[in-house]
């Protein structure tokens, strides 16, 4: 663990954003983390992907649930709500504090074993309900925190750094979550910030359930030659599935990806999803062809990246519920007490 | 495409260390500010006297090029007080007489002679003596010393601290012949020395040729002799108004003089605008804080007199005009005239050899300087060699110091029939500071204080006492507050291709972005694409070898924190936190790796 703290000093040629800030204004403490740990990174991009957006940090609200991946949320942005609840409760409590207050962006970390096994209700529902929440699972593979035991999301041909066998086959969280009807699914890696900061981006201005994959590799515990999430793995292994831009109103970002045929996708709120469509069968609206190019990827050892499946109109949970449009710490008195009159009447409809 | 960088060629490190690199002596400045943190003061002031020979007077007097270089001035606004640091080692030191190098009794049979005495020959002999070279010095003043005795004032460097220095030299056993002028080079060629190192100055002080001068020539002094005629007693007191003409630092030790030496009312005044005055800023801000006012774009006319006694300066107001960056003084016609007893000239200096016959093998360009060769510091008579200001004209005492040094590498091997042009190697050295998973043996949580300011002496009792040092110096506990605030630019940030698994955290972690992973590319094209581009071309980027992913490690040397944390935060050890020890050769041998930590 490092021990000091990171210098203030900054480049003096730092660029800032549209509020001023540089995207040093976006850190929180140093990382406890093993040195090399992929969740790292993670935060790293959701650090960008907030300064590139000029998110102000007292408008999010970061969330998570137990295990190393969990822990990150006190590495970002220093200045924002946090709740780092128990285990796999991360989705519970982001649908209170979303249902209270709809005007924060929410950001939930949670890991692979705290999703896909102790938390895996709690997840399937969320997806269900449409909770406006960015969802980013950091994926070792693995137990980071408790010392490297199998995750339900180990692929079965992945032993353990031992060399020990693992008994099951994985869940894949991505194709749950697509079938389970959520309006924005991605994978990436931690290795590849090109690609994971713009499908932050993409995410965190989603209405609605954004759930993101991000292979995050464990140097610790899951980073060995058997392993099929390690850097080296994932990097030979990794097919990209299309490349995006977000694109806020109607400026244009280039990224460093090849040129392919563009598809730009509005966005219930008005923002753009440029995409670039890498194959003749690549449509990302498609659920069907979706989850038949990832199976498919998948049983031919492959690791599909990108934006995988986007619903422009879907609607979020307070649409469903028709809750009030004001968050309810601005409710004032007027609006939560009716009035004498009004009670009666109601009142008189149960009578 | 560019290679990897090749950072076995001692050039490379030794940029990184920003401050030994702009020093002329190349003075390993990091090392000694951690052993003055650690209060190993004797430890720092050898080092210091290794390099550069009078640490106390340097510590006081330094013209500190490392200052302006220091890294600290790229990450935030005033570089660590490097000069002043070297002053508390001095002060604190214990005895150091035994570190110091044996002079063996028996000599090695080659004779030198030293002319002049100050810094760079004293530096020659300091260099010669404990290779057993029998060295004589002539100095036509009563003491050893140069301009740092005659012309420094007191209250800047007291004499007790020029003592200890020069005679610590002079003990060695040197040969002095003091109050002894050199009239003719020929006189001296013609004894038996091996080898003759002309070390006299830049003696002459420049005149001032317009009317009245030579009428009023009782109350106008040359700056640098007026000096000397203080430093020697000769000179007790000055005139009530005193008006100092010329920019510079002798300019700015004139005015302060005259208020010891009861001038009440002393100005100067340049012909140039303020910002492009010669002097160091600290010597300007000394001058005003003694509340002396600095009159520029002031272009002296006439002296006027009444029967040739003086009555003062008519000047001419002049006005910069700038074009293609040159800058011209335009004569506005407007005259100011100041009433005054005394005029101090102080318009420059040079170096003047009516003494060097011109028929005895040494040339003289065409404007009658001698022709010395810049790297061994040879004449066209290959037994006489020059340094210090009578080399190449006015410079200062660390030039004079490192002309010293390589004069008497030169030297000795002109003695030993060894080619002049093969010079000896730098030592180096690079070990890594890795003390346990997240410890170094460097302290690399730097602090964020601003400069702290050296302690002065009261005014009111400072400018009545010529001999009073103004500066008193960093305490123990100030010293140590500063020394936190170096950088480490020695500590380096070693990178080995073949661990890096190209995880991003030493991406991540570093607080100046300077590491990048990127496609290989030409320089100006990597320089661009960094994320935040290299645009100080004066630093080095560092380069990697191809990585597994075919791409290659950037690294932007030019904000490193030297923190660590890359290292620290990288799982493989591919960066490492190393010392680069660079030491410069000299005719002794040194044994600064003794003083290392
Ligand atoms: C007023 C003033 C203030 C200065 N302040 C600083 C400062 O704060 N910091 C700094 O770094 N530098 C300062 N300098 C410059 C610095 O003093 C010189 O650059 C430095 O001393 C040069 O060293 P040197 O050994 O080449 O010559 P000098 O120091 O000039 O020594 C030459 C010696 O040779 C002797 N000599 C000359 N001719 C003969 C001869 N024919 N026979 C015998 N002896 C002879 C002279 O008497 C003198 O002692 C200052 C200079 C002046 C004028
Ligand atoms: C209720 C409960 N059960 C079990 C644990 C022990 N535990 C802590 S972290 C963890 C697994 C974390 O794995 P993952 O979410 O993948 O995080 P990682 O450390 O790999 O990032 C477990 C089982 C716990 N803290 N609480
Ligand atoms: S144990 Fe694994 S997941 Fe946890 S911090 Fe270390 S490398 Fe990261
Ligand atoms: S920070 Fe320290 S090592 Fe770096 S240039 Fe300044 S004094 Fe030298
Ligand atoms: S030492 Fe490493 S982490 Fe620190 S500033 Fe330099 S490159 Fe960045
Ligand atoms: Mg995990």
């Amino acid at each position: 663990m490092t021990y000091i703290k990171k210098p203030i000093f900054r480049h003096p040629s730092l660029p800032t954003n549209e509020i001023g800030l540089t995207y040093r204004d976006y850190e929180g403490v140093v990382s406890t983390l093993c040195a090399g740990c992929g969740h790292d990174s993670i935060t790293a991009s959701i650090i960008d992907a907030c300064y590139e957006l000029s998110l102000p940090a007292h408008k999010i609200a970061k969330l998570s649930g137990i295990g190393c991946s969990s822990k990150t949320p006190n590495y970002f942005l220093n200045n924002a709500h946090g709740f780092n609840s128990v285990h796999g409760r991360m989705p519970s409590v982001a649908t209170g504090a979303n249902l209270a207050n709809r005007d924060l962006v929410y950001i939930g970390v949670s890991g692979d074993g705290d999703t896909a096994s102790i938390g895996l209700g709690q997840y399937c529902h969320a997806i269900r309900r449409q909770l406006n929440l960015t969802y980013i699972c950091e994926n070792n593979g693995t137990y980071g925190l408790t010392k490297g035991q199998f995750s339900a999301t180990n692929d079965k041909e992945s032993k353990n750094k031992k060399g020990l066998d693992n008994p099951f086959g994985a869940i894949d969280l991505a194709i749950m979550a697509i079938e389970l009807g959520a309006g924005f699914v991605a994978r990436s890696f931690s290795g590849d910030k090109e690609q994971l900061v713009p499908l932050l981006k993409s995410a965190l201005q989603y209405n609605g359930f954004s759930f993101i994959d991000v292979i995050s590799p464990c140097v610790t515990f899951n980073n060995h030659g058997y392993s099929t999430k390690s850097y080296d793995y994932i990097r030979e292994h990794r097919s990209l599935f299309g490349e995006l831009d977000f694109i806020p109103e109607e400026e244009t970002i280039n990224t460093s990806y090849a040129e392919g045929e563009t598809v730009t996708i509005k966005l219930h709120n008005g923002n753009d999803i440029s995409f670039k469509k890498l194959g003749a069968d690549h449509d990302p609206t498609d659920p069907h062809k979706v989850l038949n190019t990832l199976r498919n990827n998948r049983s031919d050892g492959k690791v599909t990246t990108g934006l995988l499946y986007v619903d422009p109109d879907k609607s979020d949970l307070h649409d469903t519920l028709n809750t009030s449009s004001k968050p309810l710490n601005s409710l004032s008195m007027n609006d939560l007490c009716p009035g004498g009159e009004e009670l009666e009447e109601i009142n008189n409809q149960f009578r | 495409m560019m290679k990897p960088t090749d950072t076995k060629n001692p050039n490379y490190y030794h940029k990184v260390v920003d401050c030994q690199w702009a020093c002329p002596a190349h003075t390993p400045v990091p090392e000694y500010i951690r052993l003055i943190a650690q209060r190993k003061y004797t430890e720092a002031y050898m080092i210091n006297w290794e390099s550069n020979v009078f640490p106390g007077v340097l510590g006081r007097t330094c013209d500190r090029p490392c200052e302006p270089a220091c890294r600290r001035v790229r990450v935030e606004e005033e570089p660590v007080a490097i000069c002043r640091l070297k002053r508390a080692a001095a002060d604190n030191k214990s005895d150091v007489s035994s570190l110091l190098p044996e002079i063996p009794s028996k000599k090695n049979g080659k004779k030198i002679a030293l002319i002049g005495g100050g810094p760079a020959s004293l530096t020659v002999a300091r260099d010669l003596m404990p290779l057993g070279y029998d060295c004589t010095v002539y100095e036509k003043d009563p003491k050893a010393g140069g301009l740092m005795r005659t012309n420094i004032p007191s209250f800047r460097l007291p004499v007790g601290v020029i003592d200890e220095e020069v005679d610590r030299i002079l003990d060695f056993g040197v040969v002095k012949k003091f109050n002894e002028e050199v009239k003719s080079l020929k006189s001296i060629i013609q004894q038996d020395y091996d080898a003759i190192f002309i070390g006299t100055g830049a003696p002459k002080g420049k005149d001032l040729d317009i009317p009245g001068r030579e009428e009023a020539s009782s109350n106008i002094h040359v700056g640098i002799d007026w000096l000397t005629s203080v430093a020697f007693k000769h000179v007790d007191k000055i005139g009530k108004k005193v008006v100092v003409i010329g920019g510079g630092n002798t300019a700015m030790d004139c005015c302060r003089t005259s208020l010891r030496l009861g001038g009440k009312d002393v100005k100067v005044t340049v012909r140039s605008p303020k910002a492009d005055m010669k002097a160091s800023d600290w010597e300007i801000e000394e001058a005003e804080l003694e509340g002396i006012p600095i009159f520029d774009n002031h272009s002296p006319k006439e002296f006027v007199h009444e029967n040739g006694k003086l009555k003062g300066v008519l000047f001419e107001k002049m006005e910069a005009k700038y074009k293609d960056g040159k800058r011209k003084l335009i004569p506005t016609g407007e005259t100011i005239f100041f009433e005054c007893d005394d005029v101090l000239l102080a318009i420059g200096q040079e170096n003047a050899f009516p003494w060097i016959e011109r028929d005895i093998g040494i040339e003289f360009n065409q404007w009658n300087q001698p022709e010395v060769n810049k790297v061994t510091f040879q004449s066209t008579l290959p037994r006489v060699f020059f340094g210090g200001d009578a080399a190449w004209g006015p410079e200062n005492i660390i030039w004079a110091v490192a002309h010293g040094h390589q004069a008497a590498i030169s030297i000795d091997h002109f003695c030993n029939n060894k080619d002049l042009e093969d010079r000896p190697s730098p030592l180096t050295n690079l070990v890594s500071q890795k003390m346990g998973i997240h410890e170094w043996s460097y302290p690399n949580d730097i602090s964020n204080s601003d400069r702290f300011a050296v302690p002065h002496a009261e005014k009111e009792l400072s400018l009545t006492d010529l001999n009073m040092e103004v500066e008193l110096g960093y305490d123990e506990k100030l010293a140590f507050e500063e020394a936190q605030r170096c950088l480490n630019c020695d500590i380096q940030t070693v990178f080995s291709e073949s661990l890096c698994i190209e995880c991003d955290a030493c991406v991540d972690i570093c607080p100046i972005d300077c590491i990048n992973f990127t496609q290989n590319d030409t320089e100006e094209n990597l320089r661009k694409k960094l994320t935040v581009p290299a645009l100080n071309l004066s630093q080095d980027i560092l380069v990697s070898d191809n990585l597994k992913t075919g791409r290659v490690m950037v690294k932007d040397e030019d904000m490193c924190l030297h923190c660590g944390l890359c290292a620290e935060r990288c799982p493989t050890g591919a960066w490492d936190m190393q010392k680069f020890t660079y030491i410069e050769a000299h005719a002794d041998k040194s044994s600064i790796f003794e003083y290392v930590e």
